[in-house]
């Protein structure tokens, strides 16, 4: 079993972050796992993605040309990865940040309020949880429970006191489907 | 010990302190400051030294005093600052002093820009610094092979009294994965009878890469030689993949050779009798596994990050017995499986010619 | 009636019994001598390591009795830094002629200082590149000629010369910069003191520490070798006044 995933999106809006998230639940759930991020020059601002690939062999390429499943957290995204996406595969876009709607029918689309619901949470910069939590539920390579303890483990200790709003912000992006 | 996310930068800094590096000399350079930013909190830390030099040839110099004692010592750069280290790179090596470099490849000539490449296999391999010198040359394809081969490039540059580097590029040095670190190594404290150190006790030592005799040049010239071919003998290491029944054959190394990988599984899946050569170390390069390699199939797809550096070294070994190919991505772009594997069922499909050299034929098939 | 002897020359224990490469006249010689005293008057032979430059110099350590290494051209200063940096209990030290120091290794040099690296820097100034024959250096005073300034160093074209204790005393990290010459005793007398106040300097932990010595190189400033040493003090020692640039607190505090 291989599959691979892209986020992208501006930067600061945590597309890294929440790649490395779900590399760290990977690892402790004993599968082989690449994160590779991949931005512009800015040092703030600009365009984020990174690239997860999770399989239960030795990972050969750490990039895929045609992802598995892609969330997308801005329209500049959206327009990049759209065409990319897998035949069959899953598209989540976060509703906040973008106008149109998908034009594929060979895919899976997920459509996301990720900036609306963070903020009802309190915390615009929960919004890669909410989308992670979309992502999973309509792509369940790995559980919300994996996702839970990887941030358990893994949330800098500063930030330990949003543990529960992440679960929650988790189980809200969890509830659309395709 | 148990695995952790890395970053491969990271994991080379972490795994040289653990091999009991003494000291680390460097200059910030994207894309590997992040081993750097490492050093500078875990040396000191550590009670260890650490300098942020004034420049690369600061730094390799610094490395240069410091591997005349004996300790373990490196620096780390990219390209460019690689291309700064190459006097000092050939004066240790012509002093016989122990170092390990790290270069994390970025797409070149000139500035180029801060993207994966392989473009420096020339300039480590087959010299870049004046003389009649050879490095060690490891290149790792993963964070694990990554700190493995980190810590055995400090043993061998100890043992052959030789430069060893860990070539590196871009994606692997920002890539994470799962790695897990060897034990805490405790520093050397007896050192060869070569090292300076002050001469109490003893008779003076100097290190030195000057000999104004001809002829005792020479002597050391042979010697540098000799090593090197025991080095050539003893230190070959790579990695295969499906090859035990393989019509064809890929050759890729470092981040490449993964890739490949990708694209030799889905050929063997479309029923395409593939394998894959990864070299381990590129210097000393697999020869004879590759000679024999082209004894027992049809074609051999070289595929690099370059303009066929390595390929030079493949058409070498294979000599003309087997039709060689090349597929290559320049100027810091990455491929994705999917060339290689069209390369591959190009390969496995058309009729191979021996004539001609397979760097013109890709350039040939790139205009059409 | 007996006569007794009273030891009051020998060789320095610093010093190799080797016969020099340097040119009759030339002061490197005197500069060799300086330092091999000062290293045994402290006992630290057995506890030093040199770090040899390219130029004329190349060879202190086949005179220098001590453990050496020999840096690529201009270097020097960063080779000491990687071994002082390993072995902080040692005396590192340098021994560098101009061109070396302050032409190619000018990057070196400076932040060597600027760093307070705890070595000592031996400069010595002829005003030209001596090993290759006599070319012009950062060094060379406006109007004279070299091999490569055949008709004067013209400062419109070649620019002026570069002072580098002046400079060096400007950094922060610079404990002791001082220059001394070596053309006449008293000036020797003077530049070993100095020379034993920048070793002191380093062994008390105090940091960077250079002296500059004005040097002759009779060969190449085609004069004989009496004639150089008054054309150091006539034409050297009015643009490279001899003094003391910096003296940190700490140094001046410790009354070496």
């Amino acid at each position: 079993m291989q599959t691979e995933i892209v986020i992208s999106g501006f930067g600061g809006q945590g597309v890294l972050f929440a790649g490395q998230l779900l590399s760290y639940a990977a690892m402790d759930r004993g599968k082989n796992v690449t994160w590779i991020p991949s931005y512009g020059p800015e040092m703030r601002g600009g365009t984020a993605n990174c690239t997860v690939v999770v399989s239960d062999e030795e990972i050969g390429s750490p990039l895929a040309r045609n992802p598995e499943a892609v969330v997308v957290m801005n329209l500049p995204s959206l327009d990049k990865y759209e065409p990319l996406v897998k035949p069959g595969g899953v598209l989540v876009i976060n509703q906040s940040m973008v106008d149109r709607k998908a034009k594929r029918n060979d895919i899976r689309v997920v459509y996301i309020k990720g900036n609306d619901i963070a903020e009802e949470l309190g915390n615009k910069r929960l919004t890669n949880m909410v989308m992670i939590g979309g992502l999973l539920a309509n792509h369940p390579f790995l559980t919300l429970e994996d996702m839970e303890k990887a941030l358990k483990e893994h949330l800098p200790a500063k930030h330990q006191k949003l543990l529960e709003v992440n679960y929650q912000a988790l189980r809200r992006g969890a509830e659309y489907k395709a | 010990m148990t695995k952790e996310l890395m970053k491969g930068n990271i994991a080379i800094a972490e795994a040289a302190i653990r091999a009991g590096l003494q000291a680390y000399f460097g200059y910030p350079i994207t894309p590997q400051t992040e081993l750097l930013e490492w050093m500078s909190a875990r040396m000191p830390e550590l009670g260890r030294a650490f300098v942020q030099s004034e420049s690369e040839l600061g730094a390799i110099n610094m490395v240069y005093g410091a591997a005349c004692t004996g300790k373990r010592v490196m620096t780390s750069s990219s390209s460019p600052g690689v291309s700064l280290m190459m006097e000092g790179l050939s004066y240790i090596a012509g002093t016989e002093v122990p170092m390990v470099l790290v270069d994390v490849m970025r797409g070149g000539p000139g500035l180029g820009n801060i993207a994966p490449s392989q473009s420096d296999y020339n300039q480590i391999v087959h010299g870049g610094g004046h003389g009649d010198y050879h490095t060690i040359c490891l290149a790792p394809s993963s964070v694990q092979e990554s700190i493995d081969l980190t810590v055995l490039a400090f043993d061998l540059a100890e043992k052959y009294r030789a430069i060893s580097v860990v070539l590196t590029d871009g994606s692997l040095g920002q890539m994470m994965e799962p790695g897990e670190l060897p034990p805490m190594q405790p520093l050397k404290t007896k050192f060869s009878d070569w090292a300076v150190s002050g001469t109490e006790g003893r008779e003076r030592r100097f290190l030195s890469s000057i000999y104004i005799d001809p002829p005792a040049e020479e002597v050391i010239n042979l010697r540098l030689l000799r090593r090197w071919q025991q080095i050539q003998a003893s230190e070959v290491r790579y990695k295969d993949y499906y090859l035990d029944d393989a019509d064809f054959a890929v050759v890729g190394f470092g981040s490449v050779g993964r890739i490949a990988l990708s694209a030799v599984r889905t050929a063997r899946a479309e029923g395409i009798k593939v394998g894959l050569l990864r070299p381990v170390t590129v210097s000393p390069f697999p020869t004879q596994q590759i000679s024999e390699l082209a004894t027992r199939v049809k074609g051999i797809l070289v595929t690099e990050m370059n303009s066929g550096q390595m390929l030079d070294d493949v058409n070498l070994a294979v000599a003309g017995k087997v039709p060689v190919e090349f597929f290559a991505r320049l100027g810091g772009v990455v491929p994705f499986p999917d060339e290689i594997l069209a390369e591959i069922r190009r390969m496995a499909t058309s009729d191979l010619k021996l004539e001609g050299h397979p760097r013109d034929r890709w350039l040939a098939r790139m205009a059409a | 009636m007996t006569i007794a002897e009273t030891l009051v020359y020998s060789r320095p224990k610093s010093f190799t019994e080797t016969q020099s490469h340097y040119c009759p006249g030339c002061t490197h010689g005197v500069a060799h001598r300086l330092v091999a005293e000062v290293l045994d008057e402290m006992g630290m032979r057995e506890h030093t390591i040199g770090v040899a430059s390219v130029g004329c110099s190349v060879f202190a350590y086949n005179y220098l009795n001590m453990d050496f290494v020999q840096a690529p051209h201009g270097r020097a200063p960063a080779m000491a830094t990687g071994v002082k940096r390993v072995y902080p209990d040692r005396v590192v030290f340098t021994y560098q002629g101009d061109g070396d120091m302050i032409s190619i290794g000018t990057g070196e040099i400076i932040h060597a200082a600027a760093r307070g690296e705890n070595i000592t820097v031996i400069f010595l100034n002829n005003a030209n590149y001596g090993m290759t024959g006599g070319q012009m250096a950062p060094t060379t005073l406006p109007g004279m000629k070299t091999t490569s300034s055949p008709n004067g160093r013209d400062v419109e074209t070649m620019g002026f010369p570069i002072r580098a204790a002046e400079m060096l005393s400007t950094l922060d990290g610079a404990s002791y910069v001082v220059r001394r010459s070596l053309h006449n005793p008293k000036n020797i007398r003077m530049a070993k003191k100095a020379i034993r106040t920048a070793f002191e300097t380093q062994v008390r932990g105090l940091g960077f520490s250079m002296v500059e010595l004005l040097s002759s190189c009779p060969t190449n400033w085609g004069i004989t070798p009496g004639d150089s040493l008054q054309w150091i003090e006539d034409k050297m020692v009015p643009y490279y006044p001899i003094g003391d640039y910096k003296v940190s607190q700490m140094v001046a505090d410790a009354k070496i």
